[in-house]
């Protein structure tokens, strides 16, 4: 016997004891897809026949079931399932699971089965267990249809049980195979003029035939509601059946077309909502017609899963939970949607938003709720433009994800609420969710497969990002952290460029650049052009156009008019120099580096840094001034013969070395004063983008540096003082007279102070054997480090220890957050949803909570 | 860093007896966290200076001395090495003991005489109010000169330092002036570099001794002393103070810094949460949700209603709920209330299934720290998604601020406050929630009334109009 079961299944084993469920189950199926009752009941008791553990083994058995159909995947259940309790629980979860049922019956003689009970010398039953099993199977096997299975199979006889064959079917609706191009289309309602209008747009020609297919292989894509209120309703059943017949569209039911359906087969239907239309229609067109069109509209199924499951269409949407599933409540959501139970202003019925919720990676392309335009929510597409109604028949493109749209001729019908109605024009609710970025996240990324964050690192980032952070819809982007290069050989340094050289030349780069660190604070720049882009592109509708956030997503100016100066000024200086036509973008990302540091470190300057020298200038003048008197006293003994108590000490020498320390610490004092001054007006601060990190359609990251500086040259700077370019030089990390010259002039940009440089292989994305290598080192300057390590680490004994550092864990996180950085950027700029872009940016910060050295 | 001792007088040599230390010698000694050096400046007759001044390696107090596997407590860069802090006060009491217990066997007369003592204490921080130096020492008799210095002379704006230098005189008995120093170095800058045990109680009564017990800044020297650890310094005044302990404890307890604003004083708080308890209860709810739950003072007011059947407390902050869980003692709850509660981390910025199905909903001094052009999200994810029966807010009335003599100029009550609104914008917020979301409201009055500025706290009690 052929049995058929659909691929996605649950199926349950139905037959007494002995009767050779477990085998055949084991024979036709994977083992992992068997869940078997005896197993279960071994799992809670160890001893698979102990009846009394039954009710906790089933529970057991049912919970691991319902995690399986989650991930859908076809599970038996191995029981003996006679009563119809047992079965119930079978078709409850097959319900909840939208998933086909099966009952496989092994119905043998009863005197085989009481023959092979004795045969099982260990678990055998009494005859009358027996008995009883198989009188109950005889009453049941010709209930089960009705009970609610889908597909039921009876075998008979061994013989029947051994030639039994087992082939699992496609679902209907799987068309992974269909790989378009597609372009779908919305509800067209009769609209046939505004429909070959389209088809003609997008390039579908008639063929001998008659039939519209398009001469690039396209394939079209009906969202259902074919019929009603418009004007030529046979014409568009004609044209899309015989499209559907031909293979040049493929096509889903919509309400309307159901409801026709209900007509057509007799059923007594309202004929409301302009279903009166299309029956006189029909009626004219004739029985055949009709006929044909009943067929046709009863053949299409709810939704097809297409392009290897990237793409999903429905005429009402789905969730998420019913893509690929097959039930009537499935069929339901596809065909109406759901609604609360409520109505709105106009009696029309309040939907759920189910795309808000929406966190699936297929695209979904729907219809049914008419809008003025398309909306766009979490990778779901609405395209019912209400062509019926006066407004356009919209075609979406897939894969490109354009939309093509005619406009309606006229409005063919009334729409109880107005198209553009205000009430509907409510801002899409992309609310980001705690489930999206909650407990351990695994985010997976190009640049690196796989990124885990731990709990308490993503519980960290969750308050700062709730505290602290700016409307996350801002938040395409947060910087990784860097490593400084390993500690100098040299006796006079901790950190120098040829280390830096020597990282890169190691990772078989041979170009680096060297861009000038300066000292201020890292500042991601967004600017769109005016706030429409703010509110379409970032969905920031506060009416701002653009932000300067910190590298951990906090605002930068608490001032917003200063925030506003700064932005305004930038769009002029882009405005002027032809920017925004250059890179046919309305917005730009840029990183840079904001200074003076004083405007984001005052607190530190204030608590840590002055303090420090002010206690240290003063300290260890007074501690001098003390000594110079104790030298100048005569009769000091400082050499005495051992045994005395304490140790003395020669006070020229103690002199000497507080002098030391008093020279170290003035330096400490210019090294901090360097990069702090006083801003009284947005004149006084400086921006020195060094990145442009995305504009539309575009990344940057796979193009040299030196084009992001010398792009950024002829952008930016020039015009207006507040925004500067960066110095920088290119090396050959191979040639000894190249690195020679590069650290001349880290030499001399460090001398008074200067931070130091940030090395960086030609292009950010770089890899090696693989693997995703620093994007940039960053070497500091001699002095500059006073402020990281404290006024005397030059001293030698101090140098010494300070050289012992690790950067492994550093330089691990750089890799991750430089990943995650690039990855949200990317993610952004293909218009994927906020979840997706916003899990990287957190995924950032909670990288960030994790414990490191702060002073590398 | 440096401290001076001088004495003043005649035959002052002596008190190179006095301190025990050798005023012809140069001595260095080793200590645990580095070395002090002890010589003299200035030997006459009329005038001998004793110098005792420490180095301290920046690296070991970042590191860890070589060799230890432990980090330091300190940043590289570090005012430690400069200043005169606990090391200083450790340093003493290593250095000069036998003189701190007034100890001398050559000169035990001179040891037990009132002297002519002058001592500069370089580089001492004083947190807070600089008036408080002079508070100090002059019950003890001292003359007091301080040079105060500015933070750095190329940024004046950045006003001065908290650094003083401090010379005293008087007449005393040396060791009252060291044991004087020892103690009252950490009052002022309110650092320890060790970790305080219990010992610490008896290591301050016994420096103390004779003139602590009298001085009428007892309290604050105590508690200063003890910085963090208030439950010390309670321990301390009430040794001192014997029967009259328990309730100059509470007293204690509910005293707050001078420098903190009476709004954060236990009394209104209280009432705040009265009030909202008694909300609560009118309002009819069964379950609450506790959003912004801090340490679940709120909380544990509602669970012992018998009303209250389910009460979820959310924050934030995972740091937050742990001392939540201490101060409920969540560990040893009875299963009863254990299952009344759940404590989560939650974010009023994103929707949450779990704030769904509750009868009630407070927010209890919440909003106020919440970005103001982030108010509209946190509208959606409570009145829009999670949508409560009833929803309980309460924040601060700006217009109050006018009765805290700290809040001249404009401050708000709390560095982490984003705004405080007036009674207007208040309750035009509040008609917007209703219209938008479908609530009614009802206002409270929280705390004191004040004629022509309202009450400190200002609440809505909102209605869900469907229900």
């Amino acid at each position: 016997m052929r049995i058929e079961i659909p691929e996605f299944a649950l199926v349950a084993m139905i037959g007494a004891t002995s009767s050779g469920k477990t085998t055949f189950a084991h024979k036709h199926f994977k083992d992992t897809e068997v869940l078997s009752s005896d197993f279960f009941r071994a799992m809670v008791s160890d001893d698979e026949n102990d009846q009394t553990v039954s009710k906790d083994a089933f529970e057991l058995l049912y919970y691991a079931a319902d995690k399986r159909l989650n991930y859908m995947k076809t599970t038996v259940i191995d029981a003996t399932n006679l009563q119809k309790s047992a079965r119930q629980q079978v078709l409850d979860l097959a319900r909840r699971q939208n998933v086909h049922s099966v009952a496989i019956v092994l119905d043998l003689p009863e005197k085989e089965l009481t023959q092979r009970n004795k045969a099982r010398a260990e678990r055998g039953y009494p005859d009358r267990v027996i008995h009883s099993h198989y009188t109950s199977l005889q009453r049941s096997i010709r209930h089960l249809k009705k009970e609610g299975f889908r597909f039921v199979y009876v075998l008979k006889s061994q013989e029947e049980i051994d030639s039994a064959e087992i082939t699992r079917t496609k679902l209907w609706n799987d068309k992974r195979e269909l790989h378009g191009p597609f372009d779908i289309i919305g509800d067209i309602h009769g609209c046939y003029d505004e429909l070959v209008m389209l088809l003609r747009k997008l390039g579908y020609v008639k063929n001998e035939r008659g039939v519209y297919d398009h001469p690039f292989g396209r394939q079209a894509a009906f969202l259902g509601d074919l019929c009603d209120r418009g004007p030529k309703n046979a014409e568009v059943l004609r044209l899309v059946m015989d499209m559907v017949k031909s293979g040049s569209a493929v096509a889903v039911p919509g309400n309307h077309d159901v409801k026709l359906l209900k007509y057509l087969r007799g059923r007594n239907v309202m004929r409301t909502h302009g279903l009166d239309i299309t029956v006189s229609q029909l009626e004219a067109a004739g029985d055949d017609f009709k006929k044909e069109a009943a067929d046709f509209i009863d053949g299409l199924v709810s939704h097809y899963v297409l392009d290897d499951g990237k793409l999903v269409i429905s005429h009402a949407g789905i969730k998420q939970e019913y893509i690929s599933r097959g039930s009537m409540r499935v069929r339901e959501f596809c065909l109406y949607g759901e609604t609360t139970g409520e109505s709105d202003e106009y009696g029309l019925p309040v939907r759920l938003n189910w795309a808000a919720d929406y966190r699936g990676r297929a695209i979904i392309v729907y219809g049914h709720t008419p809008q003025s335009e398309v909306q766009s929510l979490n990778g779901t597409y609405c395209i019912d433009t209400g062509c019926v109604f006066g407004g356009s028949l919209t075609a979406f493109r897939y894969p490109e994800r354009e939309c093509v749209s005619v406009k309606a001729q006229k409005q063919y019908y009334e729409p109880v609420k107005p198209l553009n109605d205000v009430h509907d024009a409510s801002e899409p609710d992309d609310m980001l969710t705690l489930v999206d970025i909650g407990g351990k996240l695994y985010l997976q990324t190009k640049l690196m497969p796989s990124i885990n964050i731990h709990e308490n690192n993503s519980a960290a980032a969750l308050e700062i990002m709730s505290r602290f952070a700016a409307d996350p819809h801002w938040l395409i982007y947060l910087p990784p952290t860097m490593s400084p290069c390993k500690t100098s050989e040299l006796d006079d340094f901790l950190e120098h460029p040829l280390q830096a050289f020597e990282y890169y030349r190691n990772h078989g780069v041979k170009n680096v650049v060297c861009e000038k660190k300066h000292m201020g604070s890292r500042a991601v720049i967004v600017l769109c052009k005016n706030n429409d882009t703010a509110a379409k592109r970032f969905r920031v509708t506060d009416g701002s156009k653009g932000i300067i956030y910190t590298r951990t997503g906090r605002q930068f100016f608490t001032d917003n008019t200063i925030q506003d100066s700064v932005l305004d000024r930038l769009d002029t200086v882009l405005t002027k120099t032809g920017f925004w036509e250059d890179f046919k973008t309305d917005w730009v990302c840029f990183d840079t580096e904001l200074m003076p540091w004083s405007e984001k470190a005052q607190e530190l300057l204030e608590k840590q840094y002055a303090p420090v020298g002010r206690a240290g200038r003063d300290g260890l003048t007074a501690a001098t001034e003390a000594i110079k008197k104790l030298c100048k006293r005569k009769n000091v003994q400082y050499e005495l013969p051992e045994g005395t108590s304490g140790q003395n000490f020669d006070p020229n020498e103690l002199l000497a070395e507080f002098e030391q320390k008093k020279d170290s610490m003035e330096r400490y004092v210019d090294a901090y004063r360097e990069y702090c001054w006083t801003v009284r007006s947005v004149d006084d601060l400086r921006i020195a983008p060094f990145h442009i990190l995305a504009a539309e359609g575009q990344t940057f990251g796979n193009i040299p540096h030196t084009w992001h500086m010398e792009t950024i040259k002829k952008y930016c700077a020039g015009i207006d003082d507040i925004f500067m370019a960066t110095d920088y030089i290119t090396v050959d990390v191979t040639s000894d007279e190249s690195i020679e010259s590069g650290v001349s002039w880290w030499l001399n940009l460090t001398k008074n102070g200067g931070e130091g440089m940030v090395v960086k292989p030609e292009i950010f994305t770089t890899k090696y054997n693989g693997e995703i290598i620093q994007p940039a080192v960053k070497c500091r300057g001699r002095e500059y480090l006073r402020i990281i390590y404290g006024p005397e680490y030059l001293i030698p004994d101090n140098l010494k220890r300070l050289k012992s550092r690790s950067l492994s864990r550093k330089r691990s996180l750089a890799l991750r957050e430089f990943s995650l950085g690039m990855e949200s950027l990317d993610r952004f700029v293909a218009d994927e949803p906020l979840y997706r872009v916003h899990e990287c940016a957190f995924g950032v910060l909670a990288l960030e909570s994790e414990p490191v050295d702060p002073r590398l | 860093m440096l401290m001076t001792i001088t004495m003043k007088g005649t035959n002052t040599q002596e008190l190179g007896y006095l301190l025990h230390k050798n005023p012809y010698r140069a001595q260095c000694f080793d200590l645990s966290f580095g070395k002090a050096y002890v010589f003299y400046t200035e030997v006459t007759d009329s005038r001998t200076t004793a110098a005792l001044l420490l180095d301290l390696n920046p690296i070991d107090l970042a590191r860890g001395k070589i060799g230890s596997k432990d980090g330091g407590l300190f940043d590289y860069v570090n005012d430690r090495p400069y200043v005169s802090s606990s090391f200083m006060s450790t340093a003493i009491n290593r250095v000069f003991s036998t003189a701190m217990n007034g100890k001398c066997a050559k000169r035990q007369e001179l040891a037990d005489t009132a002297l002519d003592l002058e001592a500069t204490i370089y580089n001492l921080p004083v947190r807070g109010d600089k008036e408080l130096v002079n508070e100090v020492f002059e019950p003890l008799g001292y003359d007091i000169t301080i040079r105060e210095s500015i933070l750095d002379e190329k940024f004046t704006q950045w006003g001065n330092s908290f650094y003083i230098d401090l010379t005293l005189s008087g007449q005393l008995k040396l060791c009252d002036f060291l044991n004087h120093i020892y103690v009252l170095i950490p009052v002022f800058d309110k650092q320890k570099h060790y970790y305080m045990s219990e010992e610490e109680i008896d290591k301050l009564l016994n420096h103390g001794e004779g003139w602590l017990q009298d001085h009428p800044k007892k309290n604050t020297i105590i508690r200063r002393y003890f910085d963090m650890k208030r439950s010390y310094a309670n321990k301390a005044i009430a040794r001192l103070l014997e029967a009259e302990s328990e309730t100059d404890r509470e007293d204690a307890e509910g005293q707050t810094e001078q420098d903190e604003i009476s709004e954060k004083r236990i009394p209104l708080n209280t009432q705040r949460l009265e009030a909202v308890r008694n909300a609560v209860i009118q309002s009819g709810a069964s379950s609450v949700l506790d959003i912004g739950c801090g340490e679940c003072r709120l909380t544990s007011l509602l669970l012992r209603e018998a009303q209250i059947r389910k009460i979820t407390a959310a924050d934030v902050s995972v740091s937050v709920l742990e001392r939540a869980k201490q101060k409920l003692n969540y560990d040893r709850m009875t299963p009863y209330l254990r299952d009344k509660l759940t404590l989560i981390q939650a974010s009023l910025l994103y929707k949450d299934k779990r704030f769904e199905g509750f009868d009630a909903a407070c927010v209890v001094e919440v909003i106020e720290h919440i970005d103001e052009m982030r108010i509209p999200l946190f509208e959606k994810v409570l009145f829009g998604s999670a949508k409560p029966k009833t929803v309980i807010v309460t924040t601060p009335n700006k217009e109050y601020n006018d009765n805290y003599p700290t809040l001249a100029n404009g401050d708000l009550r709390h560095k982490d406050h984003r705004f405080e609104w007036t009674r207007p914008q208040f309750k035009t917020w509040c008609e917007h929630i209703c219209k938008d979301f479908n609530y009614t409201v009802t206002y409270m009055d929280i705390g004191e009334v004040d004629e022509a500025c309202g009450t400190p706290t200002q609440g809505a009690i909102f209605e869900r109009k469907d229900v």
